[in-house]
């Protein structure tokens, strides 16, 4: 039988990746340990190395094929004595395609910390471990368990010895509505929680009582983690957006490949001022603050169950066309639950958007371990006073939320100043 | 004036209060432990060790006298009852002044007397120490952790008199060996004296008033046990019971009834072993909150009572009433008082229980009735001693050793054994559960050959239709 070469995972991450460049071609020796072929990532480009020797048989996959699936065959390797004819039906029988595993919502770094909502299986056999590469701890018996459910056990709190994940772990998160994927498809999105109509005891008034879903459970922990650890600040400014809305007006009119929305200009603006004042994009450690030299801005969108926050990486270096589609794409991918675990974990730096429901002005919950979130408001037309003179204008206010051991005061304020600037002078978002 | 405040108080010195008092003693806790008759409890000083003692006699007894199996002539063997007790005696002296000496090197303050509570209130509870009737000492302890330990159970009418009919106590230094016994329950302790008794020649006859002997192990086992007890010449009466004991001036006539029928039987001695009731009353339980049920003070996973601060562990706080439970009770109970990480309640499902009866008996975890009737779909192994080699060349190819497992997950939920030294087997079986390994870390464990613990690995195997030797 030839050898399988398979797309390999780059990062634990990593679900596929352009096949860059072939350095062999079919008929060339191999020896183990040889480069056979260089794959690309978002992140990375990295050699690929032959584990076993041999004579190339077929090249399955052509240079700069994008979106290969880890694990796909990519190449099929003769063995000493087989020729081309072993070559047939090699392929077919390539592996499917494993299953990414899952991980928490809007986690900036790639920790796990919590039940991702909705489970992916993992892949079977494969030693368990982290996202980060750390192995999972679990007894023989949870990992049988776990198997069997369909259920990752890096999402799963270990409560025995050194945080061991024990059988009752297990059953807890199954009996948690942490719900078992039946195909290796993502679902990122809230398994179904069945309602149940209780009597209430006492003086309680009847009520319907809907189990947490695994999304519920990450919302509650991270948010109460938030509130209760963070000492948040809070720095409100208005923003006159009818130069904005021009703008957009004016962009928009001038093709059908795009339709800018107010929320994209947002998303830029807050890219370009945090890379205008670098010291706002920051994250408390324990022992440091994390300055990030990206501006990833997570991008809270509101889906059955809950909500996600899918990021738009760099959104300082991407034209307002690119972040439009992306942020489209990524919103119908986050409701459809087929956000992938890189799509939305890492940003650096969150907004929140309820203007569209009129709200005039409010205070969002840092998601940590991110050091802010602006808070966006309703456009709406206010008096304002502009060079002495009261006039109309369209106002947007927003408010932002500080991680005050990451972001000082002054720090906050100059962000603040310099988005308001952006905003009511848009142009200059191209500087 | 001695100190009399302490972090933690433990009112009693057996294996529950001894262990606990140690283990506060390493966190550093300032630990007093007060015990109103012997150090080491009733385990080591009237129970678990001076009858293995007993029964290494007479299990030499039972080799000696059957010298001609292993090609031996051993002609002039007999017994020197005296003898037998006073080394039984002696080791429980020498474990006795050992528990002395640990608690001394560990700094616990020791009290002589009896502990009752004597009001205070949370983090400043007062507990009187009586000697005779007089209070010797008034303390004040943070914490206080009853373990004042159980006694044995007596039933109207059967009321053990110390010379006809006895307790544990009593069996364990008999004067002259009874030509006759009736040992009313077959638990751990009436099998155990029936066996010492009839393997040192008594007549033995159990009543159990279930419908076998050994009722809390396999249905399996205890067939299997009660077909050995037979063999031996115990006699056993199952689904039935003593109603009466006609006290003669040597000798006890017993009526016994069973299928409506009563029959009469006349014996040298009564052994009463059905259960025991915990040590409840004189504590000054009385105005606190501490709740008591059917003789047992009432805990949580904690061992905590409903009274703030105060405790309880061992056979005080009920079932199973084994010193290792009551061991690792109270280590649980002071590690969490001293917020030590990681601390898990007990988990009785992993506690194992061993009868040093011939055969010896010992399990761990569920029964298969058990795990049928909590809805498990088993795989059940089995391996009999006739299979091992060790077994045969030991002499002892009568035995089994019975697995449990889940059929789905491979759980390993129950493991059940009967045969020659099977109670220090059952360990490996235990940290196996422990750890919650399935069938395929036990098939994968290498057994040394040639063991009686290769067993162990066949009836794994056996469960899943791989054993090699059978």
């Amino acid at each position: 039988m030839p050898v399988k070469i398979l797309m390999p995972a780059l990062s634990p991450t990593m679900t596929e990746g352009t096949l860059a460049k072939w350095m062999v071609a079919e008929g060339d020796e191999v020896g183990s340990g040889d480069v056979i072929a260089e794959i690309e990532t978002d992140k990375a480009t990295m050699e690929v190395e032959a584990v076993e020797e041999g004579r190339v048989g077929k090249l399955l996959v052509a240079e700069g094929t994008e979106g290969v699936k880890v694990n796909d065959t990519i190449a099929l390797l003769l063995e000493d004595g087989e020729d081309e004819s072993a070559l047939e039906g090699a392929a077919d029988s390539a592996p499917a395609p494993a299953a990414e595993k899952p991980a928490p919502a809007a986690a900036p770094d790639d920790k796990p910390a919590t039940p991702a909502p909705g489970a992916k299986p993992a892949p079977a056999a494969a030693p368990v471990a982290k996202a980060d590469g750390d192995r999972v701890f679990a007894s023989p018996l949870a990992r049988r368990m776990a198997e069997q459910a369909g259920l990752d056990l890096s999402g799963v709190k270990g409560s025995g010895p050194n945080g061991r994940i024990v059988k009752a772990d297990v059953e807890a998160a199954l009996a948690g509505g942490v719900a078992p994927a039946a195909s290796a498809a993502p679902a990122p999105a809230a398994s179904p929680a069945p309602k149940a109509t209780a009597s209430a005891e006492g003086f309680e008034p009847d009520f319907d009582f809907e189990p947490a879903s695994g999304m519920r459970k990450v919302i509650a922990q991270r948010l109460t983690e938030s509130k209760q650890t963070v000492p948040h600040f809070y720095l409100t400014v208005d923003c006159q957006i009818d130069n904005l809305l021009a703008l957009r007006k004016d962009l928009n009119s001038r093709s059908d490949e795009y339709k800018l929305s107010v929320n994209d200009l947002i998303i830029k603006a807050s890219g370009v001022a945090l890379r205008k004042v670098p010291a706002a994009n920051a994250s408390w450690t324990g022992d440091g603050v994390k300055l990030y030299r990206s501006a990833d801005i997570s991008v809270a969108v509101a889906i059955e169950g809950g909500l996600i926050t899918p990021v738009i990486r760099n959104a300082a270096g991407k034209g307002l066309e690119t972040i439009s589609n992306e942020m489209k794409e990524l919103a119908a991918k986050a409701r459809d639950g087929k956000l992938q675990p890189e799509e939305y974990q890492g940003g650096t730096f969150s907004i929140s958007n309820l203007g569209m429901f009129g709200v005039k002005q409010f205070d969002a919950v840092i998601n940590p371990p991110q050091g802010a979130i602006l808070a966006v408001g309703a456009g709406e037309q206010r008096p304002v006073v502009n060079d002495g003179a009261l006039g109309i204008a369209t106002v947007m206010s927003v408010t932002l939320s500080v991680d005050h051991r990451a972001v000082d005061g002054a720090v906050g304020a100059e962000f603040l100043a310099a988005f308001k600037k952006l905003i009511e002078d848009p142009m200059t978002m191209l500087l | 004036m001695a100190d009399t405040n302490f972090d933690v108080i433990i009112v009693g010195g057996g294996p529950g209060g001894y262990v606990a008092a140690i283990r506060a003693a390493q966190l550093g806790m300032k630990t007093a432990l007060v015990e109103r008759e012997h150090l080491g409890g009733i385990c080591l000083n009237w129970g678990c060790i001076p009858t293995k003692a007993l029964l290494r006699t007479s299990e030499i007894y039972h080799y000696a006298t059957h010298g001609n199996a292993f090609g031996l002539k051993i002609e002039g063997v007999s017994v020197d009852l005296p003898a037998v007790v006073k080394r039984s005696r002696g080791i429980a002296k020498q474990l006795n002044s050992g528990v002395g000496h640990l608690l001394k090197k560990n700094k616990v303050t020791v009290f002589d007397g009896a502990g009752k509570l004597n009001g205070g209130s949370a983090g400043a509870r007062k507990l009187k120490v009586e000697k005779d009737g007089k209070s010797v000492a008034e303390l004040t302890g943070k914490h206080i952790i009853l373990a004042t330990g159980a006694r044995a159970r007596v039933l109207p009418g059967l009321e053990p008199d110390g010379k006809l009919v006895w307790t544990y106590k009593e069996a364990m230094v008999p004067e002259a060996m009874p030509k006759s016994l009736l040992v009313v329950g077959s638990g751990a302790i009436g099998m155990e004296f029936a066996s010492f008794y009839s393997d040192l020649g008594a007549d033995v006859t159990v009543v159990e008033v279930l419908d076998r002997v050994l009722p809390v192990e396999d249905e399996e086992i205890s067939a299997f046990a009660h077909k050995q007890f037979e063999k031996q010449g115990i006699k056993i009466h199952t689904k039935a019971k003593v109603s009466e004991l006609k006290r003669g001036k040597d000798n006890v006539t017993a009526t016994i009834e069973a299928d409506g029928k009563k029959t009469s039987l006349t014996v040298d001695r009564v052994i009463l072993a059905v259960g025991i009731v915990g040590n409840v009353e004189d504590l000054g339980l009385e105005g606190t909150k501490v709740e008591v049920d059917r003789a047992h003070v009432v805990i949580d996973k904690w061992a905590q009572t409903k009274e703030p601060g105060v405790y309880a562990i061992g056979d005080l706080a009920g079932p199973p009433w084994l010193a290792h439970k009551a061991s690792h009770e109270g280590v649980i109970c002071i590690e969490k008082i001293a917020g030590v990480k990681d601390v898990h309640p007990l988990d009785t499902g992993n506690i194992p229980g061993c009868t040093y009866c011939r055969p010896q008996v010992a399990s761990v975890g569920m029964t298969e009735a058990a795990a049928k009737k909590a809805g498990h779909k088993v795989k059940v192994g089995r391996f009999p001693f006739i299979g091992n080699g060790k077994a045969i060349a030991l002499g002892e190819p009568e035995g089994m050793i019975k697995t449990v497992f889940d059929e789905k997950t491979g759980e390993l939920l129950g493991a059940h054994m009967v045969g020659a030294e099977v109670t220090e087997l059952i360990q490996g079986y235990g940290i196996a559960r422990t750890l919650e390994t399935t069938e395929a870390e036990l098939m994968h464990t290498v057994f040394a050959h040639p063991t009686l613990s290769e067993m162990m690995h066949e009836s794994v195997l056996d469960a899943y239709g791989r054993a090699i030797h059978f």
